[in-house]
C-alpha cells in the first residue's frame, strides 16, 4: 500500500472524506485505541494530568484520554489540548464534542505554550508527516527541529513524551530520534511486534531525570525480554592515559586498520619496543 | 478554548518567544459559553502551581468577568478541612471508617476556580500578541494558530 504522506500534505490529505473514512473506520478506531494505550501505559501518569496531543486529528485518542481510572485510562481523567493541521479532522472532532480544547496548527511550526505547560505529550501516528517539506523554503530537518525543539520546551521537568509513528525507513527513524536528542530529550525507540508487518515505533521521549543506568528513558526497567542498545559514545578516555606511540596506542591502531581490512604485520614481542641507545 | 488554555498558550512567531510581552495572548471581541464539566480536584491540585495568577486576572477583566481574589487560593483551600484527620485511628475499624471518607469534599474556592477554568470558554473571537499584534481568530472554540511561512 502506498504512504498517505507520499501523496499530499496532510491539511489536503486529511479532507472531508478521507476524514469521516478514517474516523469511522472500526479497524482503524482499534488500533488506535490499542496504541493509545500502549503509549499511556509507557507514559505511566498517576494523578489527572494536563497532556497535549499533537496530531490528534478527529480526537480518537484524545477520547481515551479523558476517561476515567475505571474506564482503563490510568490516573485519569486527564485534561488534554489538542493541535492539527486538516481543518475537516478538527470539524469532525468538534461535531463529536470531545472535552480538550482544539488548535489547527501545524506541529513543524513549533508548539506556542510557554514553558513548563504538560505534564505529558503523546501523539498518535503524526510526526512522520514532518518528514516531508511542502515548499521550498523549509527542510524536513528544520521542520522537525522546531517540533521537537518547542515541545521540549513545553513540557515540565520530569516530563514524559511517547510519539507512535510509521517512519518509512530507517533513514527516517534515524532523523525523527535525533531531532529530539538535538533538542535535548532523552530518546529511546521501543518496536512493538519487530519485523511483522504491523510494527509499532514508539518514540519515548523524557525531559530531565538523572541515574538511570543505560536506559535513559526508564519505561523498560523490569521489563524481560528487552535488550538495551545504548549507541551514545561513553565518557571520553582520560587526558594521559594512552600516549600517542606507545605501545597500546600502536596496538590499538593496528587493531583498527585490521577491522578496516587492511593487510597488519602480525603483532609479536617486539610490536611497539624502544630501541637500545647506541651510544 | 478554556480558560485555562489561554493561560499557558503564547504567540507563536519566533520573534516573539524572547519577549515577556507575548504572554498572555488579548482576547478581543470574545463570545464567552460556559461547558459543564466534571470538577476534578486532583486536576486542579496538580495545575494550581502552575498558573499564572495575575494573568489569569488581567484576562478575567478584558473579558469582563468578575473580579479574581488578588493572590491564588492554595491547596488547602480547594478541600474542606477533614474532621476524621483529628480523629486519630485508635483500632482497625475506625482506621477503615477513615479511608472510606477519604473522598475530599471541595470547597466553594475550587467550584469557582473549576468554573473560570475549565468551564468558561472561548466560542468565538480573537487572539492578539500584546507584542507583535498578530492576530489568532477562534471559530466554535477552535483557534488558528497557522502562520505563514515568513512569520516562521
Amino acid at each position: 500500500m502506498s504512504r498517505p504522506e507520499d501523496t499530499l500534505p496532510p491539511d489536503l490529505f486529511y479532507n472531508d472524506t478521507e476524514s469521516r473514512k478514517y474516523t469511522t473506520s472500526s479497524r482503524i478506531q482499534k488500533i488506535q485505541s490499542s496504541m493509545t494505550h500502549r503509549a499511556l501505559s509507557l507514559l505511566s501518569l498517576r494523578s489527572p494530568s494536563l497532556i497535549l496531543d499533537v496530531g490528534c486529528g478527529s480526537g480518537l485518542s484524545g477520547e481515551i484520554l479523558s476517561q476515567t481510572a475505571d474506564e482503563g485510562t490510568p490516573g485519569g481523567p486527564h485534561i488534554w489540548i489538542g493541535f492539527d493541521i486538516s481543518s475537516s479532522m478538527l470539524g469532525v472532532a468538534l461535531e463529536k464534542e470531545v472535552e480538550g480544547d482544539l488548535f489547527l496548527a501545524d506541529a513543524g511550526q513549533g508548539v506556542p505554550f510557554r514553558p513548563g505547560t504538560f505534564d505529558a505529550a503523546i501523539s498518535i501516528s503524526a510526526i512522520q508527516w514532518l518528514c516531508n517539506a511542502e515548499s521550498s523554503e523549509e527542510s524536513p530537518a528544520g521542520r522537525l527541529s522546531r517540533f521537537f525543539g518547542g515541545l521540549y520546551a513545553s513540557l515540565r521537568r520530569g516530563g514524559r513524551a511517547v510519539c507512535q509513528f510509521y517512519p518509512k525507513n530507517d533513514e527516517q527513524k534515524k532523523m525523527v530520534s535525533q531531532a529530539a536528542v538535538k533538542a535535548g530529550f532523552g530518546a529511546g525507540l521501543l518496536e512493538d511486534d519487530m519485523g511483522t508487518k504491523n510494527a509499532k515505533v514508539y518514540l519515548v521521549l523524557t525531559v530531565g531525570g538523572g541515574d538511570l543506568d543505560g536506559d535513559i528513558t526508564g519505561v523498560v526497567r523490569g521489563m524481560d525480554g528487552v535488550d538495551v542498545m545504548d549507541a551514545r559514545r561513553k565518557a571520553a578516555r582520560k587526558r594521559g592515559e594512552e600516549q600517542k606511540g606507545s605501545k597500546q596506542w600502536i596496538l590499538r591502531k593496528k587493531d583498527q586498520m585490521e577491522k578496516k581490512g587492511r593487510v597488519v604485520k602480525a603483532s609479536s614481542k617486539y610490536t611497539g619496543r624502544k630501541r637500545r641507545v647506541q651510544f | 478554548m478554556k480558560l485555562l488554555t489561554l493561560n499557558f498558550l503564547t504567540c507563536a512567531i519566533k520573534s516573539c518567544k524572547s519577549t515577556p510581552a507575548s504572554f498572555p495572548l488579548h482576547p478581543r471581541d470574545a463570545e464567552l459559553e460556559i461547558v459543564e464539566a466534571d470538577l476534578n480536584i486532583l486536576f486542579l491540585k496538580n495545575i494550581l502551581p502552575r498558573l499564572m495568577w495575575d494573568e489569569l486576572r488581567v484576562i478575567g477583566s478584558e473579558l469582563g468577568l468578575p473580579e479574581l481574589p488578588s493572590t491564588p487560593p492554595t491547596r488547602e483551600d480547594l478541600v474542606e478541612p477533614s474532621t476524621t484527620a483529628i480523629a486519630a485511628p485508635t483500632s482497625d475499624g475506625t482506621r477503615d471508617a477513615g479511608e472510606e471518607e477519604e473522598e475530599e469534599i471541595p470547597t466553594q474556592t475550587a467550584k469557582d476556580l473549576h468554573r473560570v477554568l475549565l468551564e468558561t470558554c472561548i466560542k468565538e473571537g480573537k487572539l492578539v500578541c500584546g507584542n507583535c499584534g498578530h492576530e489568532y481568530k477562534v471559530l466554535e472554540g477552535v483557534a488558528n494558530f497557522l502562520l505563514p511561512g515568513h512569520l516562521v
